[in-house]
């Protein structure tokens, strides 16, 4: 077990460092200059001189490159021995091209909020479309599976822009029963935090149920036909015993991994959402910072969606080993 | 039900009366394409201490017979109909709750492969004492282990205390096997099914997990139905045989009048399809001829006819007439064929005996 964690660790590192070197090596592939964009329509060669050895953008891309991870971990001290020099302490990601903002700030601020949108959401697609799926599963061919297959049908084809654009015009527009989305720290005041996130989860976690109840539904009558459920009824189980002890953790094997994937993937940035209700969240500040080249905001959420997404991974594997004591050998 | 589940014994059956007896069972499942006709009107009884064989192809309906029998089919789909004794106690119209007091407890059933019929996540020792534990209510988890522990031993199993904790993909196939037989003998049923027991299992397996059964059902006076296709194996374990054709039964008889004066056409198929040891090393296996026959649009008249090389020797019964069992030969020998007595015993001597494919 100590040996497939270790191994999996390591595999999770050297992908996240891969990823890091790609995008840097991209951002500087592209022909354009941060320093000019920053530097603005009227910009001599001396400023421009001047705001890349600030950035630290005239030293070669391998050094930059190892300037960048050596911040991340220890920090940096920007143009050393010039009239710019600044230290950036670990874990330091550069400063934002736009407005000198240091990214660990930016992140600070967004990361929770996409953090806040995600896992609302994932509660409810979890619940409602798990158990409504295993429940349409277990009844199947009944009207509550016929209207459950077919609420999940049109979830699955409807898209958060329009989903979501609905709920906010039935909900907040129209009516008034709903003030606009906003952000408010779960520390800060839990409850005006659950109020401003509400139409997000709900548009992402209904959305998302739909594909869930569906997924759910298929692996649970799958599970049903298996022999050693069969066997567990032929013990004189209940019913309820062999859905829940045998059916069920079966059935849920493959629903821990795409879940896992899912939650890991949204963490980094779950831009349509973020943008139709206005928060500033992950998703909505890395395509802003794409748009702009804003190299230093772009590598760091990419590395943070690529840990996300990695440090997923390695729980899901955990998680598997977990259940099916089959994987633990291997 | 009223007995406690401790008391597994109906006190209104001896043991002299068969402890299962199937009257007229007929199992059909109202389809798309129209009614699947699974078992057609099917009678039979088993003793404690005797092992009854139903053999048959796929799709014979053997194996939806054994089902029905322990209940494991979803009474919403399937239409059951005729009279399942089980220890004086008919199960066709049971509840699902009446039902699973005896599923496990009365009646136990093996499954043909050990690997899935086990469930992957939970430790053997665990899955056994499960099956206990849920007819035995009070027993202390410790007892119900402790119980696993000891069937496991009871079974074959070399160090049953360890092997508990192991998981199904730990076992070998055999191993597998046994450990299925003592969770199906946990709560010492007085019926046992087996269906296809050996037929996932190395051939060098196969005897041992027959013998072992052999060895049980002395130990435990239950009744067994071997559900197979092997005549090999029915040859070994069987005291009565029971050949089904088309979801009905189309020979029944003692194992000697079946396998050694077998007098049904399709017994005759089966047999001559099977390697002998004793005779002529040269002689060819004769497969029978075409597939089994669809169960939604059975053959008019005998099942059988169209795969069979005596249709139509007397009149166009054979097209037209479903045959009944009748006794022939000898006492409780029974046969569903329009052949007359001597055209059988005819063809029976010139045709079959001499390739002789009869088991030994």
């Amino acid at each position: 077990m100590v040996r497939f964690i270790t191994r999996r660790v390591l595999v999770g590192v050297a992908t996240i460092i891969a990823i890091s070197i790609i995008v840097f090596g991209l951002f500087f592939a592209v022909p354009s200059s941060p320093a000019k964009v920053m530097c603005g329509k009227n910009c001599d060669p001396a400023s421009i001189a001047a705001v890349e050895t600030r950035l630290g953008l005239r030293e070669p891309i391998v050094e930059q490159y190892t300037s960048f991870m050596k911040g991340v971990f220890v920090g940096r001290t920007y143009a050393p021995g010039t009239a710019f020099e600044r230290q950036c302490d670990a874990p330091c990601l550069g400063y934002s091209f736009r407005n000198d903002e240091p990214v660990t700030a930016i992140l600070k601020r967004t990361v929770p909020v996409t953090i806040s949108i995600v896992v609302g959401a994932a509660i409810l697609w979890l619940l409602i479309g798990v158990s409504l799926g295993m429940i349409s599963a277990l009844r199947r061919g009944t009207l509550f599976d016929k209207i459950a297959i077919g609420i999940s049908l049109t979830g699955a084809s409807m898209q958060v822009f329009f989903f979501g654009l609905i709920l906010l015009y039935g909900l907040v527009y129209a009516t008034g029963w709903l003030d606009f989305p906003s952000y408010t720290p779960f520390t800060e005041n839990p409850l005006k935090w659950a109020q401003g996130l509400i139409l997000p989860w709900v548009t992402l976690g209904f959305l998302n149920s739909a594909i869930y109840a569906r997924l759910s539904r298929a692996q649970m009558l799958e599970t049903l036909s298996e022999d050693y459920v069969r066997t567990a009824r032929a013990k004189g189980l209940p019913l309820g015993r062999v859905y829940t002890k045998h059916a069920l953790r079966a059935a849920i094997t493959p629903i821990v991994t795409i879940a896992g994937l899912d939650i890991g993937a949204s963490l980094g940035g779950t831009f349509i959402t973020e943008t139709i209700f206005g928060l500033r969240g992950l998703g909505k500040e890395t395509v802003e910072a794409v748009n702009f080249l804003n190299l230093p905001i772009v590598v760091a959420t990419v590395l943070l969606a690529a840990v996300f997404i990695v440090v997923a991974n390695l729980i899901v594997d955990l998680l598997y080993a977990v259940i099916d004591p089959r994987v633990r050998l291997s | 039900m009223t007995a406690p589940a401790s008391a597994p014994n109906s006190p209104t059956t001896t043991d002299k009366d068969p402890y299962l007896r199937v009257n007229d069972l007929r199992v059909q499942f109202p389809t798309e394409d129209g009614v699947v006709k699974a078992v057609d009107g099917v009678s039979f009884s088993v003793e404690r201490g005797k092992t009854l064989g139903i053999v048959g192809e796929s799709g014979s309906g053997k194996s939806v017979t054994s089902l029905t029998i322990m209940g494991l089919h979803n009474t919403k789909r399937a239409r059951i109909s005729g009279e399942i004794l089980v220890g004086g106690r008919n199960v066709v119209g049971m509840t699902e709750e009446q039902t699973r007091r005896l599923r496990g407890r009365d009646m136990a059933m093996i499954f043909q492969d050990p690997l899935s019929a086990l469930h992957p996540y939970y430790k053997v020792g665990a899955q056994i004492a499960e099956a206990y534990k849920v007819h035995h209510p009070n027993a202390s988890k410790a007892e119900a282990k402790k119980r696993a522990v000891d069937m496991l031993g009871r079974v074959g199993i070399p160090q049953p205390a360890r092997r508990a904790d192991s998981y199904p993909h730990e076992f070998s196939g055999g191993m597998r096997q046994r450990a299925m037989i003592a969770m199906a003998l946990v709560n010492d049923p007085d019926l046992l099914i087996a269906d296809e027991p050996t037929t996932a299992l190395d051939v060098t397996v196969q005897a041992q997990i027959l013998d072992l059964l052999e060895d049980l059902q002395r130990e435990f006076n239950s009744a067994i139905i071997m559900i197979t296709h092997d005549l090999g194996v029915v040859a070994q374990v069987a005291d009565e045989v029971l050949v089904m054709y088309g979801g009905r039964a189309v020979e029944f008889g003692t194992v000697e009048q079946v396998m050694r004066r077998p007098q049904h056409p399709y017994t005759w198929g089966l047999l001559a399809s099977v390697p002998s040891l004793h005779g002529d090393s040269d002689a060819d296996l004769v497969p029978i001829k075409g597939n089994p026959p669809s169960l939604i649009n059975l053959p008019t008249g005998c099942a059988f006819h169209p795969r069979c090389r005596y249709a139509g020797r007397n009149g166009d019964r054979s097209f037209t007439e479903v045959p009944e069992l009748h006794q022939v030969l000898e006492r409780g020998h029974l046969v569903a064929c329009h052949l007359s007595e001597a055209d059988r015993t005819k063809f029976y001597a010139e045709d079959i005996a001499p390739s002789a494919g009869v088991a030994q």
